[in-house]
């Protein structure tokens, strides 16, 4: 797409130059000074297109009384002062959070300690990686529809599992705890390897001297994974912990099917996320307006509650060391 | 004096020698890992291949069936999963955004690295930003843009946005940056080839192990993408990811079909990982320390 746009120069197209070779020269340098351009226009274009103007408009969109394509009014930001006593809105701000730290914090801690087992010298450590990794491959929409069966009521395995303890018979979709943690179950199968991998680079970086320091000083194995690896991964747990928190507050696709792709989350919005209210309103409820929005919103908390984290994890991990 | 410290040091040494070695434990702990990820695969394998009478049946089955086939035939005579087509459709919009995500990604990134013109931080600085804005915010009005020209239901909605990504240009501009040399391209340069020959005879096969690793995760996430094309095909037009959410709506009891709809839209990722699983993995973790 837009290849085209290489202007041949005009001037030269009418008068050709009376030398082959000055010609030729001339063209080397348009190469030259063109290409450069050339080759990275088409990310800017499209980003400009599918990317720049739908998030500006989103937000000129949120400005407008907008029900069905075609007849909108200004209202300036009625939309969001709705939202703010909006109570299936806070709701779903709720089950996000609620979800999305359900979701992280397990998955991280258990990252950290499978990183830290896979970062030892054993037999065939490939295949250990590939193990953990193998919940990358499949969707999340079949995810959802193996774990949904698993947190079944009547013929679930968790529930048949967990009689062996006494537990009696949880019906995980009804309550917003269990429903929370059925979905927080499926996020974190499917990336606690991914994670684990990337934590694992992070410590392949650390120099092992550091260890033999901190082994002759004396410092048993959990010491030192708690004074040495997780201060000078510190980076790494930035980077993973701000990519789960744009990951975690997006939710959508897991508490929809665990739902049977009903986009409500349930008869009492147990566990609707904010994306999830989002989309009923824009594209079941037809109101663009207000959807979008829910979008800003959405973004909003996502850019502060990334920089929340980075600025907490960054004290606590230097309070470690 | 020093003899004790000299022994107490090199006990302490061969110490952390042992620590590098995997004990017992953590064999343990790692066999147990990999046996949680796998379960769920293999249960859903099995269902796929049992009858819907054993899905309430205690204990529940943890043994392959034989009926894999009859749910199979079961899942593409289905008539409103259009399950062959959303295969059909997965497969196209796959391929087609990976090579094309791939392609202007090392051509962006080769330029980035390797060419020197005006704007070229600046502009660089600006694909960084765009990683960090979620692409789901501008869904709304990307999916009225759809209306506009008419693209609604149409295959080409879930392929043009994604034609290159702000990632992969990241990406490939890093690894160009230390796996060609530049004596390489002054070379091409001096012997007359043009920037476009260069990039394709000089740098795009010194890109290749990069190339490949992009091109397997877009595959992968164009495969299981949901919420856009959910939001923009229509149920008889749909992709594979789409096509499930319809059987799990609308045969929410039948899960043998269900299952072996999960398993069909597995499959070709499986091999995928099979045949590239060293590369993807070199793939996160290199990414993961550069970042």
């Amino acid at each position: 797409m837009a290849l085209d746009v290489r202007p041949a120069p005009g001037g030269a197209r009418v008068a050709p130059p009376p030398q082959r070779r000055r010609w030729r020269t001339r063209l080397s340098r348009l190469d030259v000074s063109l290409s450069p351009y050339l080759y990275i226009s088409p990310f800017y274009l499209l980003f400009l297109v599918f990317g720049l103007f739908p998030l500006g408009y989103t937000f000129w969109v949120s400005l407008n009384h907008w029900e069905i394509i075609g007849g909108h009014e200004y209202i300036g930001l009625q939309n969001y002062s709705r939202l703010l006593t909006d109570d299936q809105f806070w709701n779903a701000v709720g089950n996000t959070f609620g979800m999305f730290l359900l979701a992280t914090v397990p998955q991280l801690l258990l990252a950290l300690f499978l990183a830290n087992a896979l970062n030892r010298k054993m037999r065939a450590p490939t295949l250990f990686r590939m193990g953990v990794l193998l919940p990358l491959v499949t969707s999340i929409a079949a995810v959802a529809i193996v774990f949904t069966q698993i947190f079944g009521r009547d013929y679930g395995m968790a529930n048949w599992f967990l009689h062996f303890f006494g537990v009696h018979k949880i019906d995980w979709q009804a309550n917003k705890w269990s429903a929370w943690l059925a979905v927080a179950t499926m996020v974190d199968w499917r990336w606690t390897g991914y994670n684990s991998l990337i934590f694992l680079a992070g410590m392949q970086a650390i120099p092992r001297s550091l260890y033999e320091a901190a082994a002759i000083d004396g410092a048993t194995r959990i010491r030192q994974f708690w004074s040495v690896t997780v201060p000078l991964l510190r980076p790494t747990i930035i980077f993973v912990t701000i990519i789960s928190t744009i990951g975690g507050l997006q939710l959508f696709t897991e508490p929809l099917m665990f739902n049977s792709g009903y986009m409500n989350g349930g008869s009492l919005r147990q566990s609707q996320t904010v994306m999830m209210y989002m989309y009923e309103n824009a594209f079941q409820r037809f109101q663009y307006g207000y959807g979008s929005a829910v979008a800003w919103m959405l973004f909003l908390l996502i850019l502060v509650f990334s920089l929340l984290n980075f600025l907490i994890i960054r004290r606590l991990s230097r309070g470690a060391t | 004096m020093k003899a004790v410290i000299r022994r107490r040091t090199h006990r302490a040494v061969a110490g952390s020698a042992r620590l590098w070695q995997a004990s017992p434990l953590t064999y343990v702990v790692l066999i147990f890992g990999v046996v949680l990820s796998a379960f769920p695969l293999y249960w859903m394998f099995v269902v796929a291949t049992r009858t819907n009478a054993v899905v309430g049946a205690v204990p529940p089955p943890f043994i392959a069936g034989q009926h894999l086939g009859a749910n199979l035939r079961r899942l593409f005579d289905n008539e409103q999963a259009h399950f062959a087509k959303a295969l059909v459709n997965s497969a196209i919009a796959s391929a087609v955004v990976a090579f094309s995500t791939v392609f202007f990604s090392s051509l962006a990134g080769f330029a980035f690295a390797k060419l020197r013109f005006r704007g070229r931080n600046a502009l660089l600085l600006l694909i960084v930003g765009t990683m960090m804005v979620p692409v789901q915010m501008g869904i709304i009005p990307l999916y009225m843009v759809m209306v506009h020209v008419h693209w609604t239901g149409k295959l080409q909605a879930v392929i043009v946005p994604f034609l290159v990504t702000g990632f992969g240009v990241f990406m490939m501009r890093q690894y160009a940056g230390q796996a060609v040399p530049d004596e390489l391209i002054e070379a091409a340069r001096v012997d007359g080839a043009s920037t476009f020959r260069i990039f394709w005879s000089v740098v795009l096969p010194a890109l290749r192990p990069a190339a490949s690793v992009l091109a397997l995760f877009t595959f992968m996430q164009t495969w299981n993408d949901f919420l856009w094309p959910r939001a923009v095909l229509n149920p008889d037009n749909p992709t594979v990811q789409v096509s499930l959410a319809l059987l799990n709506s609308a045969y929410f009891n039948d899960y043998t079909l269900m299952f072996a709809g999960t398993v069909v839209a597995t499959v070709p990722l499986a091999i995928v990982f099979v045949v590239f699983g060293r590369q993807i993995i070199g793939g996160i973790m290199d990414g993961a320390v550069k970042a």
